[in-house]
């Protein structure tokens, strides 16, 4: 096993891929020569070619437009959407088609391509380059949205977005880009859609994260552990939809307590939908009302001001203690 | 240093070769078979009875809402008549004509326009999309297609269809950048109609033509009269032959008009005269074709006859099916079919929670 960034993981997860199967291409603004302004397909195009790495015009709609009809076709295009902060100019294709194809044409067609795209704060980027707005994907019925949270989650997912039969939006924190080293193994290897992991095991209070908040969860859980004596335990959800209900809500009813992270702005965030969820299915185990520590509704500040808007060690923690000061 | 005028690679013809007073240019006259022509002659009519039919169905309150075609019978036959199995048809709304000759059944369209999924089916064989409601979003999949065949190293070509609004917006635009960035081999056919709903042509663009837009992206336009299908088929043949042999793509404006409503729940008299769509009429690219072929003997009056009442025909069977599916259609929990490849738990869920309540209503086949 060799020690991997995430960009590295997922380079990693692309190459295997199409080296495999020759109906995977690649399109994006600056994916060839460059390899992608993160570097996440850096020699591809050496590899394979101009035919199967495709530089575009610098057109959100058109790359994701074109690939819905590469998916018709029968090919297996992944697209880059070079930040997500620009994906609203592709919006209408995604929503309109992509997420419908199978639908309308009652299973006769299928668009099997993958959005990815940058997502999140924490590097100090310019305006339109932090926000987190996978809420918009993940209520669009029809499409998969997933986020991995670090290098072998997001390797072993790519390759299960990329096989997987429907439109998966598979947004990769930039955050955790170059972050942190992980073993990743040469062999293949792949996670289910759809299905959340425990990060880490606890007994006295359970909480949800995904993407690059997973890091400030897993030190909070940590902190908690050695100072407080709280065992945290920690839901990586992987997929947002489809929401894997089961595994949170078992660890709800097992924990009583319940904190959600996102970074997304709090009003009809994912958080929003995870708490419903546990009230439908584990209202009844709750010794306290569920917390949500989110970005705030507001549009996340230019950079000098960005770290006060993430959830951070220190308000994950708060909201885990105050559900322990809290009784119904 | 200096000024000049630049003389660019292309440049814009306007075509026609049958005009409106059925004068025809006997040096561009296309050669094409009798057997080609009659099956041309079938889809228009077809088209054009099929559509009055529609409109009566749709005051019966027997269909919903749809947007006729009638005028603009000889830009879709005219077109996809160059097209083979194995090419691409990725059309707008305002295709039946063109659809129905590529082979989607009467019955799909009635569906489709009565509300239920099963209406955009397409049929197993066939390598067309369905019809696309939101303006020019198509486009782009015609040239991921163009791409894909390019890619797959076929010779098949892929021909969308869109208005003179679609124009307007931003998917037409990067569609035909990329189609010619790559050399895609996509036909671009543009209906312009006239009217996008209410707002005229010059309010879409201050362009003198539709077909010199082609000139920015670096393909070659031509605009023909809409209503001559001998010019709209002498276009495409050298659009689709040049895509074929890898040639990048074309772009087609035909001028035409859009004689009804915009769809039938429009009212067209609040924006555009009379007179207007009077004299349209008289540019009627059913009649001229007609005319031409009576004249060239391909077909005579009783043949015409015959075909009327055989159309009569094809198109109350279709309605007959059409209404006895319907019947058997309307299975509420359908809605959930096909979503995914795979019913992911939450929507089973949600797909048991409509099942429980029909269930306690008695389970009434819904039929909107």
């Amino acid at each position: 096993m060799a020690k991997m960034t995430m960009v590295e993981a997922l380079n990693l997860a692309l190459r295997q891929e199409m080296a495999k199967d020759d109906s995977i291409l690649l399109l994006g603004q600056d994916i060839g020569r460059d390899g992608g302004v993160f570097r996440v397909t850096d020699h591809l195009l050496d590899e394979f070619g101009s035919e199967r790495v495709i530089d575009t015009p610098l057109a959100e709609a058109a790359i994701v437009g074109m690939s819905v009809g590469m998916a018709v076709y029968g090919l297996k295009p992944v697209c880059e959407i070079q930040f997500s902060g620009f994906s609203y100019q592709n919006f209408h294709q995604l929503e309109n088609h992509a997420a419908r194809m199978r639908w309308r044409t009652q299973g006769r067609l299928s668009v099997p391509m993958v959005m990815r795209a940058p997502y999140g704060g924490g590097v100090r980027a310019l305006e339109h380059h932090s926000e987190s707005r996978e809420a918009y994907w993940a209520h669009t019925p029809g499409l998969k949205m997933v986020i991995p949270s670090g290098p072998r989650s997001a390797r072993a997912l790519l390759v299960s977005a990329i096989r997987d039969p429907d439109p998966v939006i598979f947004y990769e924190a930039k955050a955790l880009y170059r972050a942190f080293r992980e073993e990743v193994p040469e062999e293949e290897e792949t996670l289910p859609i759809g299905k959340a992991h425990i990060a880490r095991a606890g007994d006295d209070l359970t909480i949800i994260a995904y993407g690059a908040m997973l890091r400030p969860v897993l030190e909070a859980a940590e902190e908690l552990q050695q100072t407080e004596g709280i065992a945290a335990e920690v839901i990586d959800l992987l997929t947002l939809s489809p929401l894997d209900e089961s595994v949170m809500v078992e660890s709800v009813k097992k924990t009583g307590r319940a904190v959600v992270v996102h970074e997304a702005p709090r009003s009809f965030g994912p958080g929003a939908e995870i708490v419903t969820r546990l009230m439908e299915s584990a209202f009844y185990y709750l010794e306290a009302p569920i917390e949500r520590v989110t970005g705030f509704d507001i549009i996340i500040p230019y950079f000098s001001r960005e770290k006060s808007y993430l959830p951070s060690v220190k308000r994950i923690k708060a909201a885990a203690r105050k559900t322990f000061n809290t009784s119904i | 240093m200096g000024r000049k005028h630049l003389a660019l690679t292309n440049n814009i013809d306007h075509l026609s070769i049958l005009d409106e007073n059925g004068i025809l240019d006997l040096e561009l006259e296309p050669e094409i078979t009798n057997e080609a022509h009659l099956k041309m002659l079938h889809a228009m009519l077809l088209g054009r009875r099929f559509d009055e039919r529609m409109l009566d169905l749709q005051r019966q309150g027997r269909i919903g809402t749809f947007p006729p075609i009638k005028g603009q019978e000889a830009a879709q036959i005219g077109t996809v008549a160059l097209l083979r199995d194995s090419d691409w048809l990725v059309p707008a709304f305002r295709e039946t004509a063109a659809e129905i000759m590529r082979g989607r059944s009467m019955e799909s369209v009635l569906l489709y326009y009565n509300g239920y999924n099963e209406g955009t089916i397409i049929a197993e064989k066939q390598r067309d999309m369905p019809m696309s409601v939101p303006v020019a979003s198509q486009i782009l999949h015609a040239v991921g297609l163009g791409l894909a065949a390019q890619y797959r190293k076929t010779e098949e070509v892929v021909m969308t269809f869109f208005g003179d609004g679609a124009t307007s917006e931003g998917d037409f635009h990067e569609g035909l950048n990329c189609a010619a960035v790559y050399q895609a081999p996509v036909i671009f056919v543009c209906q312009n109609n006239q009217w996008a709903i209410s707002v005229p042509l010059a309010r879409q663009t201050h362009s003198e033509t539709l077909a010199q837009k082609a000139l920015a992206y670096g393909m070659p336009g031509i605009q023909i009269d809409g209503n001559d299908i001998l010019a709209v088929h002498a276009a495409t043949a050298e659009a689709v032959d040049r895509a074929r042999s890898g040639g990048g793509p074309t772009f087609i404006e035909c001028v035409t008009y859009r004689v009804m409503m915009h769809t039938t729940a429009d009212d067209p008299r609040k924006y555009r005269s009379e007179e207007e769509v009077e004299a349209w009429k008289k540019k009627d690219p059913l009649l001229r074709y007609q005319q031409y072929l009576l004249t060239k003997d391909i077909v005579a009056q009783n043949d015409l006859d015959a075909l009327e009442a055989e159309i009569k025909q094809q198109i109350q069977t279709a309605i007959d099916r059409a209404e006895e599916q319907m019947q058997k259609l309307g299975e509420p929990l359908a809605m959930f079919d096909h979503l995914y490849a795979e019913l992911p738990a939450s929507l089973a869920k949600q797909r048991a929670e409509l099942a429980h309540e029909l269930d306690d209503i008695d389970r009434e086949v819904d039929h909107g």
